[in-house]
């Protein structure tokens, strides 16, 4: 493998669930931090969608293939299975139709790997619960009137979706902010993980 | 200083080039503009591609308006597309009339000008033309094919004829298709020429009289589509002309019309009112998913190699977002790699001229991603991706 500079820890446990030469999109690529060190480091054949232009014009000078648009609306061109794997990081919350998107996810791509922040962890509920205002933890950092994030869920509630729609989990991985992978299964991580990811095949 | 050398060359002369239309035309001259200087391995070529009312004078000053080119701020030693470093070509477009042939050559068969005898072409039959032009400057391959509006269409259809001939592609502010909005607009344009007696059924040129009155009429339509509502209210509001008051009587009495009025008065020193039809012809026949049976993605099957970067603006309504998205879309689906993006501005369809540091910024990092990942001696690398 080429080395390549580390990146963000939470990116590099999706790194590592990459093969090889796949095809992958990235919704929500932000600066083309992970895609390009897929493509460097895994050769991938990556694909972007990111909203803002700022993070299109960092992808398109790294020479990444990036299109401006968001999980909602652009995803219904892609065809069938184009993708290896489609990548959703920390985006799910704040789409319009999350079920939808994550069906989609699937229909475009054979494998989906999903992040999300976990609305179920116990600083969260302790905020909620004693302050009696919408939480605002060091990963739910914005208040509720400026939050992009539209659909909060916890790691219990996008298991349960998953279940209700058929959808095979290959693999959860609950971590820390920081990359720092929790070895529990999922009524313990709702507890104590700041966010998870979902190794997810129709 | 930008070198560059005003050139022509007349081309298909042995074969004749076999028209969209079925006609056959031999003999073209092309009358083209480089810029630069064409690297050893061939690898630093860029065509520029041009607008319809644009010619082959994109980085130098205009023959006739004394003016700068129309793409000066972009192309020039140091700038964005820069000669220094890349050899670029512009070439005017088949049909057109600053040197290339079109309705105002002269007619080999009649020893008189062709007027509307002239075959009617299409987009396609534009690009076979640079293509040839390519092969006679010994460019197998362009590291890049560039152009806005008409310009844009141009490089699509590099990208669905000789999409081995280019490493990149960039498409500004166009589309695939001519919406029966696009020809309505172009339609007013020309009835606008033909209904002014002077054109005489394109047999004005040895009249001396060209039909000024009905090209100007046209180009002032047309102009009213590059711009927007908004850049029209910045510019002009309901200011009046030279005047305190309105004088109830049919004079130029606001800013616009006389605004317009002088884009039309001064286009028509610059342009020829058949090349003004044949071109926006062209552009109305202009249906790339018709000719793959309604998929665009289809067209672009043979251009999997080929890098993309589709550029649209917020405030265009002439080539909107919605016409680029479909293009980005079915590169997409044909598995082209391709960036987009949809840049905010006021200043409408025009925007791909004007200054735009978003649009640059883009086009900069397309540009340079495009030279790291080209190796013109070994073809294409075929990855999306580059090593660094």
């Amino acid at each position: 493998m080429t080395s390549a500079p580390p990146i963000r820890p939470d990116l590099q446990l999706i790194a590592d669930l990459i093969e090889p030469g796949a095809r992958v999109l990235d919704i929500g690529c932000a600066d083309g931090e992970l895609l390009d060190f897929l493509v460097n480091t895994k050769q991938v054949d990556g694909r972007g969608i990111e909203i803002s232009q700022t993070g299109v014009n960092k992808c398109v000078a790294r020479g990444l293939s990036v299109i401006q648009g968001d999980a909602d609306n652009d995803l219904a061109e892609y065809p069938d299975q184009s993708f290896d794997t489609v990548i959703l990081s920390r985006t799910l919350q704040a789409v319009h139709q999350p079920k939808t998107v994550l069906l989609e996810l699937l229909r475009i791509g054979r494998k989906a790997i999903v992040t999300i922040p976990n609305f179920g962890q116990w600083h969260v509920r302790l905020s909620l619960f004693g302050g009696g205002r919408m939480p605002v933890t060091k990963a739910l950092h914005r208040t509720w009137y400026n939050t992009e994030n539209i659909h909060f869920c916890t790691i219990l509630d996008l298991h349960d979706l998953i279940v209700e729609e058929n959808i095979e989990l290959l693999e959860f991985v609950p971590h820390q902010k920081n990359g720092k992978r929790l070895k529990m299964g999922l009524k313990r991580a709702n507890w104590f993980a700041d966010q998870a990811l979902f190794l997810l095949e129709q | 200083m930008t070198t560059s050398e005003t050139n022509s060359l007349t081309l298909f002369e042995d074969a004749p080039l076999q028209l969209d239309g079925g006609a056959a035309l031999s003999a073209i001259t092309v009358a083209y503009e480089a810029y630069g200087s064409l690297a050893e391995d061939g690898g630093n070529a860029v065509l520029i591609c041009h607008a319809l009312t644009g010619d082959q004078y994109a980085a130098g000053p205009h023959p006739v308006t004394g003016k700068p080119g129309w793409w000066e701020r972009i192309i020039g030693p140091g700038r964005l597309i820069d000669t220094d470093k890349y050899f670029v070509i512009c070439s005017n477009v088949l049909g057109s009339c600053m040197g290339t042939t079109g309705p105002s050559s002269i007619n080999p068969a009649t020893d008189e000008p062709w007027g509307i005898d002239f075959p009617v072409i299409t987009i396609r039959d534009m690009v076979r033309v640079q293509a040839a032009l390519l092969d006679v400057l010994n460019i197998d391959k362009l590291l890049m094919v560039i152009g806005g509006s008409m310009g844009g269409m141009q490089v699509l259809e590099w990208l669905t004829t000789f999409p081995e001939r280019i490493h990149s592609a960039a498409v500004l502010a166009s589309a695939a298709r001519h919406t029966a909005q696009n020809i309505a607009f172009h339609e007013v344009g020309r009835q606008a020429v033909m209904a002014d007696p002077n054109w005489n059924q394109g047999r004005y040129y040895s009249s001396n009289t060209p039909p000024d009155k009905g090209l100007s009429v046209a180009r002032m339509t047309a102009h009213i589509t590059y711009l927007s509502e908004d850049a029209l209210t910045q510019k002009f509001g309901r200011n009046l002309q030279e005047r305190e008051e309105v004088t109830f009587g049919f004079d130029a009495d606001f800013q616009v019309e006389s605004y317009l009025r002088h884009q039309g008065s001064t286009f028509v020193d610059r342009f020829d009112a058949n090349s003004y039809l044949y071109i926006t012809r062209a552009m109305d026949y202009l249906d790339i998913p018709s000719r793959f049976g309604g998929r665009l993605a289809d067209a672009f099957i043979g251009a999997r190699a080929v890098r993309c970067c589709v550029i649209s603006f917020t405030s265009d309504w002439l080539y909107p977002t919605v016409e680029n998205k479909r293009i980005v879309h079915a590169l997409n689906a044909a598995g082209v790699p391709v960036s987009f993006a949809e840049i905010e501005t006021a200043n409408g369809h025009d925007s791909f001229l004007l200054e735009n540091p978003e649009m640059d910024m883009m086009l900069e990092g397309f540009l340079a991603s495009a030279e790291r990942t080209y190796a013109p001696k070994h073809g294409s690398t075929g990855s999306i991706g580059e090593q660094q």
